[in-house]
């Protein structure tokens, strides 16, 4: 059995984020993820928001770990080479009486330390977002709200860990956790794994394991969120983050840029059961197309290129639970981490690897390698930039991604980069190739002939969108038989 | 910056093909084809089945047959190519910037642009078809492309929504290879395809065509397992109650196709918001002076032969533009569509300056039976051609005398509706 110092089960954002904390210290660390790639789960599918950090009610870790997310989030996105755009956010009321509410909203983030925070009223928010509604009748600014790429935070986190020795293991699904003299042992479907900490950030299964281990039982509701993209054509229909205040009608939809140009309309809020319902549904549809017209005018909606839902780690105490359980010594949750999990998460690294820090004392290493750099994305590059990338390769100018201009180098450095690629989705997540108008119709058979040459263990027929079970083919031609109408 | 073209065409599809060809009939020396794939010929190159050249050829041709007839022809010279090249941008003063493993980053200066850039599928995610995202779920043509041109199958039990044609010829095809289609089903109340295909792909192998049905819903995580296919109402809204569970693997799309002009719109070109390509007047020429367009990047077409043929023309118009002989125009009379008839092209024509005989084409919103396509010239009708049948996936066109339009003074619009026969 392969012996661990730490082992964190989930390759999300937090996984990775502690991961990357963890790496600077002097310990073998490995992390079991059940998919096939980094950033399968919830860290795939969000809103892709630094939140300021005012909704967060005072004196909860969300709050605190909110706060001081956005103090480290740009260093970090600038060290990984993140994409980060600091556009800022606007919470928009549109009822007379909701106003109060708006005041509220104000002080709960002065409480919480989030500065410049300002009320604007009717011509001055119209001025800053022309396409605000007609309704509107003021908004909460919050200039240091930020958009962030989540597929890229999550992947360099994980990347940067890898660099600095921590082991990865995909595919690999915990099945089973005991503690034994002190040390635990991880049954998964890929083996046993020992190690001395645990650190269980498995995202809306965290309740399984935490349960696994403790007799003080954890519940985690799935809480689904279903959401549009837009085409980058509409990407600049507003250009601040602009969220809705709740009303007496309920929670409202956000619609904001993404840092991929894109337009990003949604979520809905809906306890489920099911902890695998990624999917849409024609009523959550449905409700985004008709609550976002409340903040935003004339939204673009024949510009849709897709849709998708990702499902919220939420407890009923509504707070992140970050913590060595104390019926359990050595094993740390990190668990809950719902929004603003994406924005805590360098916090949550940082907190993590300090419980980790109580339990095992480890030394810091002299030789921790705090950058990297991400792939060079042609599509934003002036012309001289991406001259100067084809001049280093030639592979820079052949185009594969038509609608997201996706050169074949930028798809083979996703692929031979530590922790690279294995599947469509993975060069999609890494590259934006796929995330274009024609959603993968073009260029879907070019990046398998790449996939198919750069990985020599995997045979064209066995190449899939997202791992396991999601091969992309059934076979060559005449291979199934039947037919013989000729 | 290279010296430059008179005719610089940005695409070698059978538009860019066949827009070259006459060009060069029409006097012109230089032009470069640029083609971001790695062969000419596009789409043509996967639609294996026959059908092409029925007008042009008067003979039945696969699609690479069709293609390869064009290819030799500009291959015999004078002609330039640029294979594997991505135009990035064209500027408004024709300056087009490609790039290439090849050459690198080029800016090539012409005196005229033809765009022949086509069109792409429309994708699922823009139909919002709640369930999941598992792999299994393609464009008609992407499956098209796995099968006759990777040689991979793409599913075994395959479902198509939209009736489009290249739907109906993947029907077939996955038929022929071994697969079962279990039907395709249509949202609107016709079939988006040619009537041919209808009869040739899925009535000669039993599949069944649901007209007035969609899909509701995708199952399967991973991979598609099963859609749910329901019934619509006149307004195109799922019927509750209706819903069938087809068990499958695959879900095949051909739910329309859509111009590929977000290279026009660098270049500050109008678009139209029917068509989806560029408003062009009776020389193909956008809004933009001395940049044309033709083929499926100004409308979408069904067959190959009429791309070919409205390419020619672009392409004759560009060489005379390139050569200064184009004459300015004296003025438009704009097409308007009405009462049935969803658009024309082109839409608008300088009277002056229109060959002897113009092709206008259009499509029609419906199916209409026992109709007459009119044509008004400021209120006066001047045709009135009956038809038995006209269908929405059918291109239809009007030839308009260039004697009737000068022989109206002071013409200020010329009006297509349909009408009682």
């Amino acid at each position: 059995m392969d012996a661990f110092d730490v082992v964190i089960i989930g390759a999300g954002v937090s996984g990775a984020a502690c991961a990357r904390e963890l790496s600077k210290r002097k310990l073998r660390i490995g992390v079991l993820e059940r998919e096939e790639d980094v950033c399968c789960g919830t860290s795939k599918a969000n809103s892709a928001i630094v939140h300021a950090g005012f909704d967060a009610e005072p004196g909860t870790l969300m709050a605190e770990l909110d706060v001081r997310g956005v103090e480290l989030m740009g260093g970090l996105c600038a060290d990984l080479d993140v994409d980060l755009d600091n556009i800022g956010s606007l919470v928009v009321c549109t009822a007379e009486e909701d106003l109060p509410k708006l005041e509220e909203l104000l002080a709960r983030g002065r409480k919480n330390g989030v500065e410049p925070l300002t009320i604007i009223y009717g011509d001055e928010l119209r001025a800053l977002e022309p396409n605000i509604a007609d309704g509107a009748r003021a908004a909460l600014w919050a200039p240091s709200a930020c958009i962030v790429n989540p597929f890229q935070l999550t992947w360099a986190l994980a990347e940067n860990a890898r660099v600095n020795g921590v082991e990865f293991f995909f595919n690999t699904e915990v099945i089973g956790i005991a503690q034994d003299d002190g040390l635990w042992t991880i049954s998964t479907t890929r083996g046993g794994f020992a190690a001395r900490a645990v650190v269980n950030a498995a995202g809306v299964y965290a309740d399984a394991l935490h349960n696994m281990v403790s007799a003080d039982t954890l519940e985690i509701i799935p809480r689904r969120g279903q959401y549009l993209v837009l085409d980058t054509a509409a990407g600049r229909h507003v250009s601040h983050t602009v969220f809705q205040l709740p009303t007496k009608y309920g929670k409202g939809v956000l619609v904001t840029p993404t840092t991929a140009g894109n337009l990003l309309v949604g979520p809905t809020a809906e306890d489920i059961a099911d902890k695998e319902a990624t999917d849409t549904t024609a009523a959550g549809l449905a409700e985004v197309l008709a609550k976002s017209v409340l903040s935003v005018k004339d939204i673009p909606f024949h510009e849709t290129i897709t849709s998708f839902s990702g499902l919220r780690a939420h407890r009923k105490e509504h707070d992140f639970l970050i913590g060595e359980l104390p019926d359990a010594p050595g094993f740390v949750d990190c668990a809950a981490i719902e929004s603003p999990g994406l924005t805590a998460a360098p916090a949550i690294g940082e907190m993590v690897a300090g419980i980790v820090d109580g339990i095992l004392g480890p030394e810091m290493r002299g030789d921790f390698v705090p950058a990297r750099r991400g792939i060079p994305a042609v599509e934003w590059a002036c012309d001289e930039d991406w001259e100067a990338l084809i001049a280093e390769d030639a592979a820079y100018g052949h185009v594969v991604c038509r609608c997201r201009k996706v050169t074949e180098a930028q798809i083979v450095a996703a692929i031979r980069s530590p922790l690279g690629a294995r599947s469509l989705d993975g060069i999609k997540r890494r590259t934006e190739a796929c995330m274009g108008r024609c959603q993968a119709g073009f260029c879907t058979s070019k990046i398998m002939d790449i996939l198919d040459r750069e990985l020599a263990d995997l045979a064209y027929a066995e190449i899939t969108k997202a791992g396991p079970g999601s091969e992309l083919l059934v076979g060559r031609d005449k291979e199934l038989g039947g037919g013989g109408l000729l | 910056m290279t010296n430059g073209y008179d005719i610089l065409i940005i695409g070698g599809g059978p538009a860019g093909l066949a827009a070259a060809i006459a060009a060069r009939d029409a006097g012109c020396a230089s032009i470069l084809v640029v083609e971001r794939d790695c062969e000419l010929g596009g789409i043509l190159n996967q639609c294996i089945h026959n059908g092409f050249g029925l007008i042009t050829f008067d003979e039945e041709l696969t699609g690479p047959e069709y293609a390869a007839r064009f290819e030799e022809l500009a291959r015999a010279g004078g002609i330039d190519f640029m294979l594997d090249t991505m135009v990035i941008d064209i500027s408004a003063d024709k300056v087009v910037t490609a790039v290439s493993r090849t050459s690198g980053m080029v800016r090539i200066r012409a005196k005229a642009i033809i765009l022949a850039m086509g069109c792409r599928e429309r994708p699922r995610g823009s139909l919002n078809i709640p369930g999941y995202r598992p792999a299994g779920i393609y464009s008609a043509g992407t499956a098209q492309r796995l099968v006759n041109i990777e040689g991979f199958m793409p599913g075994r039990e395959v479902v198509i929504l939209g009736s489009g044609d290249i739907g109906l010829i993947m029907a077939r095809r996955m038929t022929l290879e071994g697969a079962h289609v279990a039907c395709v089903a249509e949202l609107m109340p016709y079939s988006g395809g040619l009537k041919r295909n209808i009869v040739q792909c899925l009535d000669d192998f039993g599949i069944p065509l649901l007209l007035s049905h969609t899909v509701v819903r995708i199952e399967g995580k991973k991979r598609v397992e099963a859609v749910i296919i329901a019934e619509v109402d006149g307004r195109g809204k799922p019927i509750p109650g209706t819903e069938t569970a087809y068990p499958c693997d695959t879900l095949l799309l051909s739910v329309g196709l859509i111009p590929e002009n977000e290279l026009s719109l660098s270049a500050g070109i109008g678009l139209s918001p029917v068509t989806r390509g560029p408003v062009v007047n009776e020389v193909l020429e956008t809004s933009v002076e001395g940049i044309f367009a033709a083929g499926n990047v100004l409308h979408v077409h069904d067959l190959v032969d009429y791309v070919s043929q409205e390419a020619a023309a672009a392409g004759r118009n560009a060489a005379a533009y390139a050569r200064g002989v184009l004459a300015g125009s004296a003025g438009a009379v704009p097409l308007t569509a009405e009462d049935g008839i969803r658009y024309t092209v082109p839409q608008t024509i300088d009277p002056v300056r229109m060959p002897e005989e113009l092709i206008v084409r259009f499509r029609v919103d419906n199916v209409y039976e026992d109709r007459s396509v009119s044509v008004y010239f400021d209120g006066k009708r001047m045709q009135h051609r009956k038809r038995s049948i006209l269908a929405p996936g059918e291109m239809e066109q009007v030839k308009l005398k260039k004697g009737d339009l000068v022989a109206s003074p002071d013409l200020k619009e010329i009006v297509f509706k349909l009408e009682e026969a």
